[in-house]
């Protein structure tokens, strides 16, 4: 314990600063989950929107949101592993790959609404896939790939060089090395990450304002070339373009399994980061 | 400790001779000219001339710095993985060439297995550790694995020790269990050559004593270079001794005589402990 008084006041600051950041998180979900619980039930999980998102439910908004996490998951871990393994294994330090990597980091402080456009002229114009999941998933895929690129590297980073050299002595090609020395320890913290990164993706809107989200659409997609509705779109909806006060508990309903589904996405991710952790560390 | 098996039907199971003949003179396995090396600019080894005849332990010894163990590792070509890095001169492994373009990198460690300073057992079963190497060389016959594996930990004194928990992860084991345990896994590639980077270095006294017996025991069946800091070492477990000294071969004979009638003061100095 010190007693030097702006050393106590000092931790004093830091210490209300962080109370008062988690007061603000608390106050936020505790507002959402007062405001939002009495308005779920059965039928506003299971139902469409009815009277212009008045009445009825979110389900297909759900539903559109499932898929579009999905989609994106399965763009941008295969696309966001392999190049933060080519990055940590294969890349030799050259200017190059300096400037890749500067590249890479540049994207993730690129605004969302920039990826959307960008996905509107590449994937739903250029491409000619039309406002669809398709193009939804590739768009929130490329917004979230310095995500998944980074923490993935971090994670193989941290696997011991030692077993990357036993297994190289042992006459093993670089690529068994990766596939049986360095990606079974590294692969947990890859999927923390980067899901951490879907959970992301799952929660915003611009990106998929153009390129697949649709603004009433009862129907379930049949196929990754439909239109959906997403649940961050229905609620920047419900909230912008209803003057009736009777949208408000809408929101908050919508609002309140948004966030449970961000937040769902994000504890798995922990879960399966402590499972692993409690069976490689032993 | 077991008895390790007879070291002549482990040469006559790589399909080689029997043990030569005691009066033949021993042929050269290792034959290194002129090597030098590089890290970046810095020079670290100068026009190395080595000839390491075939069976038996080498020791190489010399202060810290000095380029023993980066010599170790031109014999593996494990010093490719460094980038920066570059040769010039020759190593030839049964006279031919290793670094020629046409050598199979693979092919070669499977030959030139390597045994590294502080333990590196992968977090695997013990089972899975001895059979990494053969698993990514294409063995695939469960029965077969089981065999290798066995042969393998018995060649490395630790089958007793551990044939009850072959399913155990290999962290659980002690530092010289582990160590032995890199050995077996070294082993079941089949290698002619073995190369210890100070593979006593991070262990007690009675795990160092039982990874010397064990080197001493396979000396007659394998050609095996270890890099020590310990003279008493180098003394109790080789044949031959390499001194080196910022980045040269000073003298290279029988351990024997580099230990008693050194030809080199540089060698006197160190062997008899005024500096390193």
């Amino acid at each position: 314990m010190t007693h030097r008084p702006w050393e106590r006041a000092g931790t004093w600051l830091l210490r209300a600063l962080t109370y008062a950041m988690a007061a603000g998180v608390v106050y936020v979900l505790g507002e959402i989950v007062v405001r939002g619980l009495p308005v779920i039930d059965l039928e506003f999980l299971t139902a469409a929107p009815r009277e212009g998102g008045l009445a009825g439910g979110i389900f297909p908004a759900i539903v559109g949101t499932l898929w579009l996490v999905v989609g994106t998951a399965l763009v941008s871990l295969p696309l966001g592993m392999g190049a933060a393994i080519y990055f940590s294994e294969y890349a030799r330090d050259s200017r190059w790959s300096r400037w890749l990597r500067t590249g890479v980091i540049t994207l993730a402080g690129i605004p969302s609404i920039v990826f959307g456009l960008f996905g509107l002229g590449l994937f739903v114009i250029f491409l000619g896939f039309g406002a669809s999941v398709l193009a939804g998933s590739l768009t929130l895929a490329f917004m979230i790939l310095p995500v998944i690129i980074v923490a993935s590297e971090e994670a193989l980073r941290t696997v011991p060089q030692a077993y990357r050299e036993a297994s190289l002595a042992l006459g093993a090609t670089r690529w068994q090395t990766i596939r049986h020395a360095v990606l079974p320890y590294a692969l947990p913290g890859m999927l923390t990450g980067s899901i951490l990164g879907i959970g992301r993706a799952a929660g915003e809107t611009a990106p998929i304002l153009f390129t697949v989200a649709a603004f009433y659409l009862p129907d379930l997609p049949s196929s990754v070339f439909d239109q959906v509705m997403a649940l961050p779109y229905h609620l920047f909806i419900l909230a912008t373009q209803h003057p009736d006060p009777a949208a408000r508990p809408m929101q908050y309903g919508t609002a309140l399994v948004l966030v449970a589904l961000v937040l769902g996405v994000n504890a798995v991710a922990i879960v399966a980061r402590a499972r692993f952790r409690r069976r490689y560390r032993s | 400790m077991t008895q390790p098996q007879r070291d002549e039907s482990a040469a006559a199971r790589r399909g080689e001779p029997q043990a030569q003949q005691p009066t033949a003179p021993p042929r050269t396995k290792i034959e290194v000219e002129r090597l030098s090396f590089w890290y970046g600019d810095k020079q670290v080894l100068h026009e190395i001339d080595l000839r390491i005849p075939e069976r038996g332990v080498t020791a190489l010894i010399g202060p810290s710095g000095c380029g023993k163990s980066t010599f170790l590792r031109t014999l593996n070509r494990m010093n490719e993985i460094i980038e920066g890095t570059r040769h010039s001169g020759s190593v030839r492994l049964d006279g031919q060439e290793i670094y020629d373009r046409s050598v199979d990198v693979v092919a070669l460690r499977k030959r030139v297995g390597m045994v590294f300073q502080r333990p590196n057992p992968f977090p695997k079963s013990i089972f899975d550790n001895v059979a990494y190497g053969p698993r990514i060389h294409g063995e695939r016959n469960r029965r077969r694995l089981a065999e290798i594996v066995e042969r393998s930990l018995r060649r490395a004194a630790l089958w007793d020790e551990v044939k009850d928990r072959l399913g155990d992860s290999a962290l659980a084991l002690s530092g010289g269990q582990q160590q032995r345990l890199c050995i077996a896994r070294a082993l079941a590639t089949e290698p002619e050559v073995l190369l210890m980077d100070e593979p006593a270095s991070a262990l007690d006294p009675k795990a160092t004593g039982a990874i010397e017996d064990l080197i001493y025991e396979l000396r007659s069946g394998y050609t095996i270079l270890i890099v020590t800091h310990n003279m008493q070492q180098a003394a109790r477990v080789s044949e031959r001794t390499a001194f080196f000294y910022e980045g040269r071969l000073i003298e290279y004979g029988p351990t024997e005589q580099i230990f008693t009638r050194p030809r080199e003061q540089r060698t006197e100095d160190y062997v008899t402990g005024r500096f390193g």
